[in-house]
């Protein structure tokens, strides 16, 4: 969200003005968009001036903006890698890559530049594959020209004539799977006149997965037709990799930064509703086009497809980049981290004020007391306190940390047979009561997250953690709401 | 070499809605190894490697060879396993040296329908996903496995899948038809949705993969997987 929104008043004026400017034109030269450039007319060839070797980048780094003012030509050279990669911890697939990454490397032309595409199959390759850039003119998109047999390479040229951001994939036959198995990444045009200064630019692009086993299923996963032919997805991810994006490999910026996310989907199915949470995109450039859109929330990314999106970070946290098409954030992977730091500012965002509790009934609200809600049942023995606890971790646990307690790699932590609980309970209850944030290792695994205070009362945060305890595999035991009341903070 | 009577054969690509009639016919057991292709060479010498005519081969030429008429010191690792950068003109003349022929794409299909128990597996799923998933692995280490490592089909011929890729004597006419019609709407048809356009099942994921190999060599072509086998016609008295 930006401190300073523009007056929409006035905006709205500028539109009505305009409209009535439009209409009078049309009414009378009958060409309403006179003003405008025609898009249909030939593309003016520019000189081509000298050569460069194009600087391509690994996701999710995206390669400098082009400084020169002058057409050139620009040499590609893009290496067809099969290999075998981790799609998420415990779980490995053969991607088919180019450049050894998923979504491949990124590449950076300027308009009117003319690009060499080499394109080398990797001799320990096993298959044919060619390369379709949906920034070429011409048929196939290079398809044809591109087609090369493992361990040979192919050259052919294009004039970048189009500003936008496109999506390059193999189109080799059958096409689906080779999509399927990461073929794809993207290719920026960037127009003639550049492209606004902002402070970080990222890469990161959707893809979906289809694998025998289901989501999480651990060993090698090989590819699976009828899942993808039914389009049902095990991993839905952002840069092949669940966690690509998350912990360490985060994405980082500070307060004030002004941030550009160039933002592919390669498919081969799913449409994406992207969604940055807790940011509206001030900028969008929807489908990679040169159309402007302001004050978006969430912007589709078709299969094959692409959306520039901007924005200025204003306060500090951990913003969320997801398919807002929400199931595949939460249990098929597409979920991602843009890290904020920097000093906050309560004006834009104040964070948690107060906490009360609201009775509707009462015409009223009044400040929580520190004990049990009155009319709340306490439970008798151990038992009854794992029943109650039970719907407790319905309601407030299980959508970070799952219905069978195992969490979600590198975002939340695991409760089930999880080292860092059974070895002090108490402290778990304190992190229930009082909220927790910063480096945590469970099971050998570093989190680095924010777990929000859970606003329940002591009987509740009792019966959960004893609930928790004895189950998911835990060591078992009971705790007692006057433990929780001595740990609250 | 073994007999197959023949039959029909539907192929993946093919303009009429005939079966395509594939005659009797005899077929290498196993795919020719480098060791074989070294006693040919050996006696003819204009096909060793560094010698043979350029038009007929790539620079990649048996590049696994460590000299012209020795495999070299991995010799041992190499010998039973199929040989493999050699060019269709190489393969061919091979295989006529030895009085056979390379198999045609119909009769290369033909012997591969067959899993270990039928001799048409074209409708099995579970044969076509084990194919399939051979061909989605990258080639590990620059060597093959030995000749005989697979499986033996239904007629007794073994490797047909899971060990190399194999030259066939036509290889490249997937994207030509070969019938009267002409062939230039059709010249691009492997590719992006377009692959789907004639082709006769589309769940042969596998069919797809070898139809595109096929496609994207050329016959000097020399390719780290990709071997051969013989055959020869069977005089019908």
């Amino acid at each position: 969200m930006k401190p300073i929104k523009q007056n929409r008043f006035f905006l709205l004026a500028v539109l009505v003005v305009l409209t009535g400017v439009f209409a009078l034109q049309s009414c009378n030269s009958g060409n309403k968009e006179s003003t405008e450039t025609d898009q249909l007319a030939p593309k003016v060839m520019e000189k081509i001036v000298g050569e460069e070797v194009a600087v391509l980048t690994t996701p999710p780094m995206v390669p400098p903006p082009i400084t020169r003012k002058t057409s050139t030509k620009v040499i590609v050279k893009l290496e067809i890698i099969e290999k075998e990669m981790r799609m998420a911890d415990g779980v490995t697939y053969t991607f088919w890559t180019y450049g050894g990454s998923v979504p491949g490397k990124f590449i950076r032309v300027r308009e009117g530049d003319f690009v060499e595409f080499h394109l080398e199959n990797n001799p320990n390759n096993k298959l044919p594959h060619n390369i379709d850039l949906h920034a070429v003119t011409g048929q196939g998109g290079g398809a044809a020209a591109s087609f090369t047999a493992p361990g040979h390479e192919s050259v052919f040229s294009f004039t970048a004539m189009n500003p936008g951001l496109y999506v390059y994939h193999c189109a080799t036959a059958p096409v689906g799977m080779h999509i399927a198995n990461g073929m794809y990444g993207l290719i920026l045009v960037e127009p003639k006149e550049g492209m606004t200064p902002v402070d970080k630019e990222f890469y990161v692009m959707q893809g979906d997965f289809y694998t025998k086993g289901s989501y999480g299923e651990s060993g090698h996963q090989s590819f699976n037709m009828d899942k993808a032919l039914t389009e049902t997805p095990d991993y839905v991810l952002f840069n092949g990799s669940v966690g690509s994006l998350t912990g360490d490999n985060a994405l980082k910026a500070k307060v004030g930064e002004k941030i550009r996310l160039f933002v592919g989907n390669g498919g081969p199915n799913l449409i994406s509703s992207f969604h940055v949470i807790g940011e509206i995109f001030d900028n969008v450039y929807p489908e990679g086009g040169t159309t402007l859109n302001h004050q978006v929330q969430t912007t589709i990314v078709p299969s094959g497809g692409s959306a520039i999106t901007e924005f200025r970070v204003d306060v500090p946290g951990n913003y969320i980049l997801v398919d807002h098409s929400i199931f595949r954030t939460f249990n098929k992977g597409s979920l991602g981290i843009l890290k904020v730091d920097g000093e906050g500012n309560k004006d834009i965002y104040s964070g948690k004020l107060d906490d009360r509790i609201y009775q509707p009934e009462s015409g009223a609200s009044q400040s929580m007391p520190n004990e049990a809600i009155p009319t709340e049942i306490k439970a008798k023995n151990k038992d009854e306190r794992i029943t109650a606890g039970k719907a407790v971790f319905a309601a407030n646990c299980q959508p970070c940390h799952q219905v069978d307690g195992k969490g979600i790699a590198n975002a939340f932590p695991p409760l089930a047979g999880s080292d860092y609980l059974n070895a002090n309970p108490l402290r778990a209850l304190g992190h229930v009561l009082n909220g927790f944030s910063g480096e945590v290792t469970v099971n050998g695994v570093k989190y680095n997250g924010v777990m929000p205070k859970q606003t329940i009362s002591d009987e509740a945060a009792a019966n959960v953690v004893t609930y928790v305890l004895n189950s998911f595999g835990n060591k078992g035991g009971e705790v007692k709401p006057e433990q929780a009341k001595s740990a609250r903070k | 070499m073994v007999y197959l009577k023949g039959g029909t054969y539907v192929p993946l690509y093919s303009l009429d809605t005939l079966k395509s009639i594939v005659k009797p016919f005899q077929m290498d057991v196993y795919p020719v190894t480098n060791n074989q292709y070294l006693s040919f060479v050996l006696k003819n010498e204009n096909w060793q490697k560094g010698k043979a005519i350029q038009l007929f081969t790539d620079s990649t030429y048996l590049k696994h060879w460590a000299t012209s008429w020795s495999l070299g010191k991995d010799s041992n690792k190499i010998k039973n396993a199929p040989v493999v950068n050699v060019s269709w003109y190489a393969a061919k003349k091979y295989c006529e040296y030895l009085g056979k022929r390379l198999p045609t794409v119909a009769e290369w299909e033909f012997a591969a329908m067959a899993s270990e128990t039928k001799a048409n597996a074209s409708t099995d799923s579970g044969f076509y996903q084990k194919i399939v998933d051979w061909y989605a692995k990258p080639n590990h280490n620059h060597t093959l496995g030995n000749i005989g490592g697979t499986f033996k089909n239904f007629y007794g011929i073994w490797d047909m899948h899971g060990l190399v890729w194999e030259w066939t004597q036509d290889f490249n006419s997937a994207l030509t038809s070969g019938e009267s019609r002409s062939d230039s709407s059709l010249d691009k048809d492997l590719f992006c949705g377009g692959g789907a356009v004639n082709a006769k099942n589309l769940k042969n994921y596998a069919a797809f993969m070898r139809y595109a190999m096929r496609s994207s060599l050329k016959a000097k072509y020399s390719v780290g997987n990709l071997g051969f086998r013989c055959v020869k016609d069977v005089i019908v008295h």
